[in-house]
């Protein structure tokens, strides 16, 4: 035996080898899992695929940035000043002669590293905070909720102004102060589906089972939680890139020369009237990776809001 | 109602102590030398300590605060190490510029997005719709200071219809609260139209329909104004942010208000302005919630507000 088995289905009893059955599982999976119907729903809708492609286009070019960077990043070239695009320099160059579209390259990396790190920062704190809040209620709850309350009083990019103050410029410092920024708005989202989920049957079940609380919040509550962190989390990847540039642009994010979006436009502004290049191009690529996070936030939200599927 | 905003008030008096004991002491955690930075590089150890006692500098950091608190009532914010001017005076100067910057962008956002939303979800797939919701995305897509940049190099620098930066006449004040309503605009469309859509699936809609009301007065007399209760919402919350924005757009048109102000201390190390400005715009943000939040109260009749659990 061993890989055969023998299977009831509706034609009777029949013999099937191991690896049919297990194709077939994963057939059943990808047709009825939850985040399978999710996956459907999302490469159905026409804005989501839109953002994905733009996504993946970024992403690949920040992967693959050393081969397909025409010069080296830094390397600055009297000669060559001020270049508008062109054969040689495909995308120009700046004040110091260096190439733009290779600058652009490793930009991406640094925007999308902000996007993700800073967005891992806030989750990393806000997830565990809004659910031991909602969990436990009470005065712990009492007490987080006006601390947040004290957060959100900073408008927008405000609070990350404000802690780049006290941690100093530089990109890393960017990504905390994005980061932390973003601190209340997970604290808020997953306290309130915290709330509506603690009182789920198999959650007080679990808690009669005798399950630890670290467990119950982290197993059974959590999960349940997961489909608002998402949406939100890829809205925020857009927010904190949008953030970190114009904290790069006022002088507060990355330092020259590093090749970041905001800084590069920063810098060009100088020169818009000879070399209107150096600002237009940094600004659109900020745009079009923005807009790829929100196109395909939007389209999770639809996919993973059951209500909406149907439609 | 009144005992709602009584108790909305009162929650509103920990936050503003919280704001300025968090400002306060962030601004203490900063390196440096408050007192050596106000004497001026050239002092004498001397006049550094006599500056320091003068101030209170030489005090516990929660006594400091005490002063200072009760001091700011009086409206003494303290003195600017930069100028040496007093800081209200600065703030003064300065804040009802930002105030009439926001304020523009907000009501042209509101004056463009809602009747685009509105027309777009009539309309459903239509070529408008279409066209303005693609703007809309691109509007919340584009970083604020790249559009500033954009249009100043367009009207300003090859048209030559605005003035490119500067405050003055109503035409200096075009392109920055174009820039900063742009987002706004997109979000506010956007908005709408999803709730005007959701409106007009409501029975009482198709009731009216069914009277044989013109569809002007059923989109504009009947499904308006419920469909206008979560645009009112995010209001409040985009007047924060255009005011945090306003760092950014002021710092691009030299447009001297409270957020280039506040970036410039930042730079300047120019603590006590630095201080001043976080707190006021804090402060500021908490007030236009309340207000956010009492004028919802009145206007949404299915929210009642009895026994305080309205939270």
């Amino acid at each position: 035996m061993g890989t055969v088995e023998q299977v009831e289905t509706s034609e009777g009893i029949v013999v099937r080898s191991r690896r049919e059955l297990w194709w077939e599982r994963l057939r059943h999976w990808f047709r009825n899992s939850e985040w399978s119907q999710v996956a459907r729903h999302l490469l159905r809708n026409r804005g989501a695929l839109i953002g994905l492609v733009i996504i993946g286009t970024f992403v690949l070019a920040a992967v693959f940035a050393p081969y397909l960077a025409t010069h080296n990043p830094l390397e600055t070239s009297l000669t060559t000043r001020l270049m508008g695009p062109g054969s040689e320099h495909w995308l120009g160059s700046d004040e110091l002669g260096r190439d733009l579209f290779s600058r652009m390259l490793y930009g991406g990396r640094i925007s999308l590293n902000i996007g993700l790190i800073s967005v891992l920062i806030g989750v990393a704190i806000g997830v565990p905070v809004g659910a031991v809040s909602g969990y436990y209620g009470g005065k712990l709850d009492i007490i987080t909720q006006r601390f947040i309350d004290i957060m959100i009083a900073f408008p927008g990019i405000l609070l990350a102004i404000v802690v780049v103050t006290v941690l100093g410029v530089g990109v890393q410092n960017v990504m905390i102060a994005v980061g932390i920024a973003s601190v209340p708005i997970y604290a808020r989202l997953v306290r309130g589906s915290v709330l509506s989920v603690k009182e789920q049957s198999y959650v007080k079940a679990a808690r009669a089972a005798g399950i630890s609380d670290f467990a119950i919040i982290f197993r059974h509550v959590l999960p349940n939680c997961l489909a608002p962190i998402i949406v939100q989390s890829t809205f925020q990847i857009a927010t904190a890139i949008l953030w970190a540039a114009g904290l790069s642009f006022l002088g507060l994010g990355a330092q020259a020369p590093m090749p970041e979006w905001g800084r590069i436009l920063s810098q060009g502004r100088g020169y818009m009237r000879m070399a209107p290049h150096l600002t237009t191009f940094p600004g659109l690529a900020i745009l079009l990776m923005v807009l790829g996070f929100n196109l395909l936030g939007d389209g999770l939200r639809d996919a993973l809001d059951p209500k909406s599927r149907g439609r | 109602m009144y005992q709602y905003i009584a108790r909305r008030l009162i929650l509103t008096i920990p936050v503003v102590l919280g704001v300025s004991i968090i400002v306060f002491a962030i601004i203490r955690m900063l390196p440096g030398d408050p007192a050596r930075a106000m004497a001026g590089p050239q002092a004498s150890p001397q006049y550094i300590e006599s500056v320091r006692a003068r101030y209170g500098l030489d005090q516990p950091i929660p006594v400091q605060y005490v002063t200072f608190m009760s001091r700011a009532v009086q409206g003494d914010l303290g003195v600017s190490v930069f100028s040496r001017r007093p800081v209200m005076t600065e703030i003064g100067e300065r804040f009802p510029r930002t105030l009439l910057l926001a304020s523009v962008s907000l009501l042209l956002a509101t004056a463009i997005g809602v009747p685009a939303g509105i027309i777009s979800a009539t309309r459903r797939n239509s070529l408008f719709d279409n066209a303005s919701m693609i703007a809309a995305l691109v509007g919340v897509a584009a970083p604020v200071f790249w559009l500033a940049l954009m249009l100043q190099l367009l009207f300003a620098v090859q048209l030559g219809w605005f003035p490119s930066s500067g405050i003055g006449t109503p035409a200096h004040l075009v392109l920055p609260s174009v820039t900063l309503g742009a987002a706004s605009a997109g979000l506010f469309a956007r908005i709408t139209r999803s709730s005007m859509l959701e409106v007009l699936r409501e029975d009482y809609v198709t009731t009216a329909r069914a009277k044989g009301l013109a569809e002007n007065v059923v989109v504009y007399k009947h499904a308006l104004k419920s469909a206008m209760i979560p645009v009112v919402t995010v209001l409040g919350l985009q007047f924060g942010i255009l005011l945090g924005g306003a760092v950014l757009t002021e710092t691009v048109f030299a447009w001297p208000g409270i957020g280039r102000l506040l970036v410039d201390s930042i730079l300047r190390r120019d603590y006590p302005v630095v201080q001043a400005t976080v707190m006021m715009l804090a402060f500021l943000f908490v007030i236009i919630n309340l207000v956010v939040d009492i004028a919802y109260a009145f206007l949404d009749p299915r929210i009642q507000y009895q026994g305080g659990q309205s939270e």
